[in-house]
């Protein structure tokens, strides 16, 4: 079960800005706790850049979802770029192709509750992310 | 683009960090702190982060270049005002900001830059009394 | 099976009529459930608004006990069960107290030998019987909202962040820690540092029975966390058993001080305060 989602482009420096005040704004209404929206506007920043610098910008969607004991967020980010061509390498801990800390993909992985990843080298990349309330 | 204000106090520059800075803000204070120490000839510097209700990669990044350019050019950093919500998620997230000194709050922190100035002055007072040896616990 | 409206409003005729019969024979079956441990007149009380509520129900024309008719029925049951559940009365024994009311009702509808009698009493029987089961639904919620609550209250006791010194603060942990906790003491604990702006915290662990691998992750996190804040963590109280735990799972503690107890650390941290001048 899903409420209606609110998408925004993600183009530019600014716009990861943006994609950072609307998870904050929605984590604030599905009640996380403090610590949880910290580590979910985080993740949320971090996927944001990638999709903003590896994927040459793309479109990120925000949803509040609800399973039958929780609510929670669902956060999607969507990009038509180049895609991860060694997925188990971009998620090790330090690696980068970008000359970032290469904590971007595995960082937010480990900030949120559940994390999948569908990427086709040349087609781009999706990366769903949820958080659930404790 | 917005800016993030340098304020001098004494023999500090004080960076207080009050909006959600855009990469390209973050780089800016990186430039504009690095030419402000070498035109102040200041010795310490203190980002107060406070006021950001997150920190990630990039960011944390730029905050440890500025502690590395800062020591190059003889200017120590502290970071001070982190919030625990924000620790906590730089732990997961994995980032330890290694070689970075921090403080709970600017006045803790003035104090630490302050203590490393003193250790500097005492190189050159001659009429110290060699100090009685601190008994320290077994 | 849903009642006939025939057979509601005949329920309630019955319920009206024989009022004090069925209440009091109603009482003294469900008191025989209750082992004594409601008073009569209390029992009697209960049983006699139930009894109403039931009445009014079927008159109401509910033929079903989700009905609009027997929303105030619904809301007595609800009662009851909180207050069984409150009082420590058992899941069962609160249910029984519902199906006393059928055995209540049997004589007072005819002759059992009559088919449609007892026609009529299996159909009275499954509203009751749905009655009970709403009880036993209710209860069971109650019973979960009174466990998180002392669940809850049990954290909030369990963790105390107590300042110790000028610029120490200092959280002795008791019993065992879970996940969900080992994260509020952590919270607590950097929450204190800032709101006191004290540089030291001591997490003395000398009633932690034991150690796993989690909560030793959580501690040294909350130590890392609290560093990058600009204070230092040190962890005292660390048993004998406790130390061949932490080495037998091959968790580095690295550069964290431990000291053997709580007067150790704090020695520790008052000749370190003073070292660094503050």
């Amino acid at each position: 079960m899903s409420d209606e989602s609110q998408r925004l482009r993600v183009v530019t420096d600014q716009d990861v800005v943006r994609v950072r005040q609307l998870v904050r704004t929605v984590s604030v209404a599905v009640k996380l706790s403090l610590v949880d929206q910290t580590k979910l506007v985080t993740a949320a920043s971090e996927l944001a850049r990638n999709t903003l610098v590896y994927g040459g910008g793309g479109e990120v969607e925000v949803t509040r979802v609800h399973n039958e004991r929780r609510a929670g967020i669902r956060i999607v980010f969507a990009d038509q770029g180049p895609g991860i061509v060694d997925l188990d390498l971009a998620l090790t801990d330090g690696y980068t192709t970008g000359g970032g800390l290469g904590l971007g993909l595995s960082g937010a992985r480990r900030l949120v509750d559940e994390f999948a990843i569908d990427t086709e080298p040349g087609k781009g990349t999706t990366i769903t992310i949820v958080k659930w309330c404790r | 683009m917005e800016r993030v204000p340098v304020l001098k106090i004494g023999d500090i520059l004080l960076v207080s960090i009050q909006i959600d800075m855009e990469d390209q803000v973050a780089l800016q204070l990186q430039e504009d702190l690095a030419e402000r120490i070498v035109a102040t000839g200041v010795h310490g510097v203190i980002i107060d982060i406070s006021a950001l209700d997150i920190v990630d990669s990039f960011v944390g990044r730029t905050i440890a270049t500025i502690a590395s350019v800062s020591r190059v050019l003889d200017a120590e950093t502290v970071v001070v005002g982190m919030r625990p919500a924000v620790a906590i998620t730089l732990v997961e997230l994995g980032l330890s900001l290694p070689g970075i000194r921090t403080a709970l709050n600017v006045e803790l922190g003035i104090e630490m830059l302050g203590r490393r100035a003193d250790r500097d002055d005492e190189l050159f007072d001659d009429d110290d009394e060699p100090g009685q040896a601190v008994v320290t616990t077994p | 099976m849903p009642l006939s409206p025939d057979e509601a409003s005949r329920f309630a005729e019955l319920l009206e009529g024989q009022a004090e019969q069925l209440a009091g024979r109603w009482t003294e079956l469900a008191a025989a459930g209750l082992r004594g441990r409601l008073s009569s007149a209390e029992l009697r009380r209960q049983t006699a608004d139930l009894q109403r509520g039931f009445q009014q129900a079927f008159a109401g024309g509910a033929l079903d006990l989700g009905d609009d008719a027997a929303a105030e029925l619904r809301a007595q049951l609800n009662e009851l069960s909180s207050n069984r559940a409150r009082q420590g009365f058992s899941a069962t024994e609160t249910a029984v107290s519902i199906y006393a009311f059928k055995d209540a009702t049997r004589d007072a509808l005819g002759d059992q030998n009559d088919a449609a009698v007892l026609r009529d009493y299996v159909a009275f029987s499954n509203f009751v019987d749905q009655a009970a089961l709403f009880t036993f639904d209710s209860y069971v919620r109650v019973r979960e909202a009174i466990i998180a609550d002392q669940a809850e209250q049990l954290l909030e006791l369990s963790t105390p962040v107590v300042k110790l010194w000028e610029g120490v603060v200092a959280v002795p942990l008791v019993g065992t820690l879970d996940s969900a906790r080992a994260q509020v003491v952590m919270e607590r604990l950097l929450q204190t540092l800032v709101d006191t702006g004290s540089p030291y915290a001591i997490i003395d662990i000398t009633g932690v029975p034991a150690v796993d691998t989690q909560v030793a992750q959580h501690i040294l996190k909350t130590v890392v966390a609290a560093r990058l804040m600009g204070a230092d963590c040190i962890i005292s109280g660390i048993r004998p058993q406790i130390a061949q735990t932490i080495v037998a799972l091959g968790i580095e503690f690295g550069d964290i001080a431990t000291k053997a107890s709580l007067a150790d650390a704090l020695r520790h941290v008052i000749s370190q305060s003073k070292r660094s001048g503050r």
